[in-house]
């Protein structure tokens, strides 16, 4: 477990971004996942003073701030109506309800973790993050870039209108996942992510009849949960179930 | 550095490390019933509500609690008596080392779900409480007395 | 009203769901000195050189104990009756160590910072030794695990340390290979079980202190008080006169707390300082440093006949018992002592075994003890014979299942007096609608949903060993103290003695109060494992209140003015027929404490020649993803037979529990050792136990039967319920799918690997 020195909830975003350029200082989101790791930090950044922990939806998008829940992801009604269960999937398999009131949205997106279900179902939308010093960039984008010491503010889902559904293989209900994958179409474009790999999720662009062969474009290695042959077999079997339910509207 | 929050409706003044998480500052306050059965965040045994939504007290930093309406089963007595009178006709309380977290996140779940007349199946209850382990009843014993007490308080 | 038979709430109930604080931890004294280990990067090495001094200037911290602070006198740490079968091989901390994880100090501060902060700065020097990590490759190893000289076995249970054997052995009857060679049907496959963990809620915990008279007083998470008293003594060479042993509320064993795993290191901290003490293993420590069960690989012999007649079984089990050999010589027995008894028919039988020390976490008891890997094997074994005859595998058992009344030759050659084997599977069938759904259908959207059986049986207490006694006083106003050695760990033992002792006093439950086990006040009793409470202990409890109630009529004669004889007791009062005069309890239990001679207490002893099985038959419905391998369990339905059933919802939940910890077994629960020896599965994050979304439907039923020489007809339950779901979900499985999955858990990449390499 982490040791800590110092606690701050700074009252701006300029005071934490301040706080956050000293290595041996660190944001924390839901506190989940950092709390298992090792070593010392010297001061805690909480962002939860500043207002950041709410989904709000316009008629063209979503805005999703960094310091929202698994669990508000999970149950927001316009999420809901825009994408059906879509959500709800990539959501339910997560340790647990109180996890998921936990865990945050943007914390679960900056960590880039190989494991994240909620990487891979944002990267089929048309999502963007919204950094603090370096403004807005597609998350596609975002987790080709180098790590930094920005903040991750705000996710923002275009109501594009796109289809999307998700899947994932697991070895038990609530473990982390053997495989995800999410896929979403809008005008015979189709998004496809497979995450878990174990490696962290990415996205290609491809269409709805070269899914499975696009999942095989994919690398897939090897892990505790399974191996890469076995992975690679599962990303075709997802890829095929996610072209299935998307030419059925079955979404 | 000192923290203050209300603690099953009684404010609270403490002094705690910045690393401190909100498990330990329970107990060192003698709510007992919040107990640690794992570390990983995986075990559910360290329930509790903040604000009442339910919580893993063992990944919350106490530091960041100032303000907030904190719950453990110390400050719901009755009601877990009233449910656990359900478990334990059912002998599902068996060890009853996860019961406090199990309790508290029955009774959030009774509050989240149990809206406008709606009573939630076995899968949901399955869902709602899929985080709380339990290595004693293999949860059979567990649905069984949470559907019973729904039903019967619910009508 | 009659308390046995009826699902009376367990009398410590309230205080549980109400979160009060009863337990170790929430006991402990708050300036205990924390005490943690220091555990060993390396699965095998000898400690060249430990520098502790720089931890020691940390502010706060009181002591680091190494190997050389330590007694050298080996004891071991299975809480087991003396002279225990498992070998004397543990140091409180030795030069030598044998696992990642195994401990090289112990380390005592005054708060958990300043320790935590103290281990970082040992720096300890090792001499990196090559490990021995395969367990097949154990036995006459180069590599020695114990190569030291005071090694010792105290009981002739073919142990030898410069073979890294902690056992090894054999038992027959009748020329296996020769019956063998006559059938026309025989399997002969080999079966892996993994070394899966108890995952009690409670880790394993222990606080000392030392008392008023210079006794060091452990309050501990154990199933076996009084043996941690022995061990103790044993272990820190002091007199067994010095230490006083409690167990308060336990939060789960599952047979992880019959080996004293926490309690050396506080005793010794305490014993060295004179302060008071605790540990509280982390759930890690309790992953790579503990007591799983014993990994298993299972070769299988078994012949049928045409007729169907099961005619010969052979069984050879090699067990890996890691770095230390607790219950290694026992539960190995099990794996043929109560695999192959299920079959009645036989004509011959062999069971060889060995079991080997390796480089890997120490195992001890889990539920089930041997028979759950020896079950999964024979019962796999005879679901695969079936396979080859074209036989209904339930037609198979109904052919050859072991009878009531018949003696078993693989099972010491005791008689089934009480057996409803047969009850048992004839109403599994029809629970699971057997006939409509073997051998499997499929559902027309790439899933398949199959069927599979297994029997499995368990003893109740260890024959001719285990001894329980009991005692029982009457107080004023005339309630009763029951006093208990065995240790409730949450199964309720506590409330079902109580439901004896009210129907054997005509009283209600309110009228007895139990007290937990402390090693200064409590009769002696064995302890709670090897399924022996409700048997041995429920009998030692019917011969106490028989006891307790002749005095009781005694002191009634007494006071009344007549003859004993002429008396009656109905739990209320003690009156003479003859004249109609009477003298209520409660006036006795008052009287009695003034000007008295005679104490109203009693207390009896019990122990059994034999150790009834109680018996199950377990049905698994699967549902397989073509696709992907994936096996979602649907439906699983046992009855079983532990003869009268004491408390119904105990008992069933009893059976629940051990059903889901046998699915985890089966479908989740896997142990990954890297190369080097390290265990990846070492949380709850990797090591997966089923939740309540893992469990598929659970559905359970007594057929009941009456052992003659159990408290009220009862035999137990505790273990042999985790035992049919593995081999009853891998042959759900193979009954879907064509493929076995000898090696557990069943994955689904190892069934569609399977499935792939058929086609």
């Amino acid at each position: 477990m982490i040791t800590v020195k110092n606690y701050v909830k700074p009252g701006t975003l300029e005071e934490a971004y301040e706080l956050n350029q000293k290595r041996a200082n660190r944001i924390i989101g839901g506190m989940m996942w950092i709390r298992m790791g090792r070593g010392n930090v010297n001061t805690v950044i909480d962002l939860s003073g500043l207002g950041l922990d709410q989904i709000t939806e316009t008629e063209t998008e979503f805005r999703i701030g960094c310091m929202s829940t698994l669990r508000q992801l999970e149950t927001h009604s316009g999420l809901k109506e825009t994408f059906g269960d879509f959500f709800k999937e990539c959501t339910r398999h997560i340790v647990g309800v109180q996890f998921r009131n936990g865990a945050t949205v943007g914390g679960s997106i900056f960590g880039r973790y190989g494991f994240s279900d909620i990487l891979t179902a944002f990267l089929v939308l048309d999502t963007k993050v919204k950094l603090y010093k370096k403004g807005i960039v597609p998350l596609s984008e975002f987790i080709r870039m180098d790590r930094d010491r920005d903040i991750l503010e705000e996710l923002i889902v275009a109501k594009d209108g796109r289809k999307a559904v998700y899947l994932s293989e697991r070895r038990s209900q609530t473990d982390f996942p053997v495989l995800t994958c999410a896929a979403s179409e809008k005008d015979g474009t189709v998004l496809l992510s497979i995450g878990a790999r174990p490696m962290k999720a990415d996205v290609t662009e491809t269409t709805i009849d070269e899914m499975e062969q696009a999942a095989d474009t994919f690398t897939y290695g090897s892990n505790m949960r399974g191996s890469g042959e076995y992975r690679k077999h599962l990303g075709r079997v997802l890829a095929g179930r996610a072209k299935k339910a998307l030419e059925e509207g079955n979404v | 550095m000192e923290v203050q929050f209300e603690l099953n409706g009684k404010p609270v003044h403490t002094e705690i490390e910045a690393g401190a998480v909100l498990l330990d500052v329970l107990r060192d306050l003698g709510c007992y019933s919040v107990k640690c059965g794992c570390e990983t965040t995986n075990c559910g045994l360290c329930t509790v509500w903040v604000d009442g939504t339910p919580r893993l007290s063992c990944s919350i930093l106490a530091a960041g609690i100032s303000g907030r309406k904190i719950t453990t089963l110390e400050g719901l007595q009755e009601e877990a008596a009233r449910f656990g009178a359900y478990l334990a006709a059912e002998g599902a309380e068996q060890c009853g080392y996860c019961s406090p977290g199990f309790i508290m996140n029955v009774l959030a779940m009774e509050r989240e779900l149990c809206v406008s007349g709606h009573c939630p199946d076995a899968e949901e209850i399955r869902e709602y409480l899929a985080g709380n382990l339990c290595r004693c009843t293999g949860y059979a014993g567990q649905l069984r007395a949470v559907e019973k007490y729904l039903r019967e308080s619910r009508g | 009203m009659k308390k046995v038979n009826q699902a009376i709430p367990k009398i410590d109930a309230k205080a549980l769901v109400t979160g009060k604080p009863v337990y170790t931890d929430d006991l402990a004294p708050k300036d205990c000195l924390v005490v943690k280990v220091l555990r060993s990067p390396h699965a095998h090495a000898l400690i060249k050189n430990i520098d502790s001094a720089r931890a020691m200037k940390v502010p706060g911290m009181v002591a680091v104990f190494t190997y050389e602070d330590c007694p050298n006198e080996r004891f071991t740490m299975a809480g087991q009756t003396y002279p225990e079968p498992s070998p004397y091989d543990r140091l409180i901390l030795d030069q030598r160590v044998r696992f990642v994880g195994d401990a090289v100090a112990i380390v005592a501060g005054e708060t958990k910072e300043a320790v935590d902060r103290a281990m970082k700065m040992i720096k300890v020097e090792y001499e990196v030794l090559t490990p021995l990590l395969d367990f097949r490759k154990a036995k006459d190893n180069d590599i020695l695990v114990h190569p030291e000289e005071n090694w010792r076995s105290l009981c002739n249970v073919g142990a030898d340390n410069q073979r890294n054997l902690c056992a090894s052995g054999k038992d027959e009857a009748g020329d296996v290979d020769q019956v063998l060679s006559e059938c026309k049907y025989v399997v002969e496959q080999t079966y892996h079980t993994q070394a899966n963990q108890q995952a009690m809620m409670e880790t394993f915990r222990t606080y000392c202190y030392m008392d008023v008279y210079g006794r060091l007083n452990v309050v501990s998470s154990t199933q076996v008080t009084f043996h941690a008293r022995r061990i103790l003594s044993n272990a820190l060479g002091i007199p067994k006169s010095k230490i006083r042993v409690i167990k308060p509320r336990i939060g789960g064993g599952f047979g992880a707390k019959q080996t004293v795993v926490s309690e050396v290191y506080p005793a010794f901290v305490t014993w060295k300082t004179g302060r008071p003490s605790k540990i509280i293993y982390t759930r890690e420590e309790s992953q790579i440093a503990s007591s799983p069960r014993h990994e298993m690989e299972v070769h299988v012999r078994v012949g049928a006949d045409e007729a169907g007649i099961i005619r010969a079984i052979d069984v050879y089990t090699l067990s890996n018992t890691g770095a230390f050999g607790e219950h290694g010589p026992t539960t190995v027995g099990l794996s043929g002592h109560k695999s192959i008894p299920l079959y009645g028919k036989t004509d011959a039988f062999r069971f060889r075994y060995d079991v080997v020390y390796t480089n890997v976490m120490s195992a001890g008891a889990y539920r089930g003890y041997g028979a759950t890997q020896g079950i999964f094997a024979v019962e796999s074994a005879v679901n695969e014979l079936a396979e080859q005859m074209h036989m209904d595998p339930v037609k198979l058992r109904e052919l050859n299942m072991v009878k009531e009344g018949q003696v078993m030759p693989a099972y010491y050659g005791e008689t089934a007096q009480s057996c409803a084997l047969d009850r048992c599977m004839a109403r599994a069938k029809e629970m699971i609608g057997w006939d409509e759904k073997y051998p499997a259908r499929d559902m027309g959207n790439g899933k398949v949903r199959g069927v599979g059986v297994a029997m499995a049986m368990q003893g109740s207490g260890i024959s001719n060993v285990d001894t329980a006694s009991v005692a029982m006083k009457v107080n004023d106003d005339g309630f009763y103290s029951l006093m208990v050695g065995a240790s409730d760990m949450g199964t309720g033992c506590d409330t079902i003695l109580a439901q004896m002792a009210a129907d054997c006093m005509d009283c209600e439950m309110e009228d007895i109060i139990v007290s937990g086990v402390d090693t200064d006040s409590s009769p002696y009793d064995t302890g709670s494992y090897a399924s022996s409470t409700t048997y041995v202990t429920g009998m030692a409890v019917i011969k106490t209140c028989e006891k307790l109630k002749e005095k009781i009529c005694l002191k009634g004669a007494e006071y009344l003015g007549c003859e004993k004889e002429e008396v009656e007791f109905d739990g209320k009062r003690v009156w003479c027929p003859k004249d109609g005069k009477e003298i209520t309890l409660k006036e006795i239990g008052n009287r009695i404490m003034c000007a008295n001679e005679e104490a109203l207490m009693a207390s009896e002893a019990h122990y059994s020649p034999t150790s009834p099985p109680p018996f199950m038959v377990g049905m698994a419905e699967v549902e397989v993803d073509l696709e992907t391998g994936k096996v979602t369990p649907i439906d699983y339905v046992a009855v079983v037979d532990c003869g009268t059933v004491v408390n119904p919802s105990l008992a069933r939940v009893q059976t629940e529990g051990g059903l889901v910890q046998g699915i985890g077994m089966a479908l989740y629960e896997d142990v990954v050792y890297n190369p080097k020896g390290q265990n990846f599965s070492n949380s709850f994050m990797q090591y997966k136990i089923p939740t309540r979304q893992d469990t598929g439907e659970i559905r359970v039923e007594f057929e009941s039967s009456y052992e003659p020489t159990g408290p009220f007809g009862a035999k137990s339950i505790g273990e042999i319920v985790i035992n049919t779901p593995s081999p009853a979900l891998a042959a759900a499985v193979a009954n879907a799918t064509g493929v076995h999955i000898r090696e557990l858990p069943i994955t689904a990449e190892k069934v569609y690997m399977g499935m792939k390499h058929s086609s």
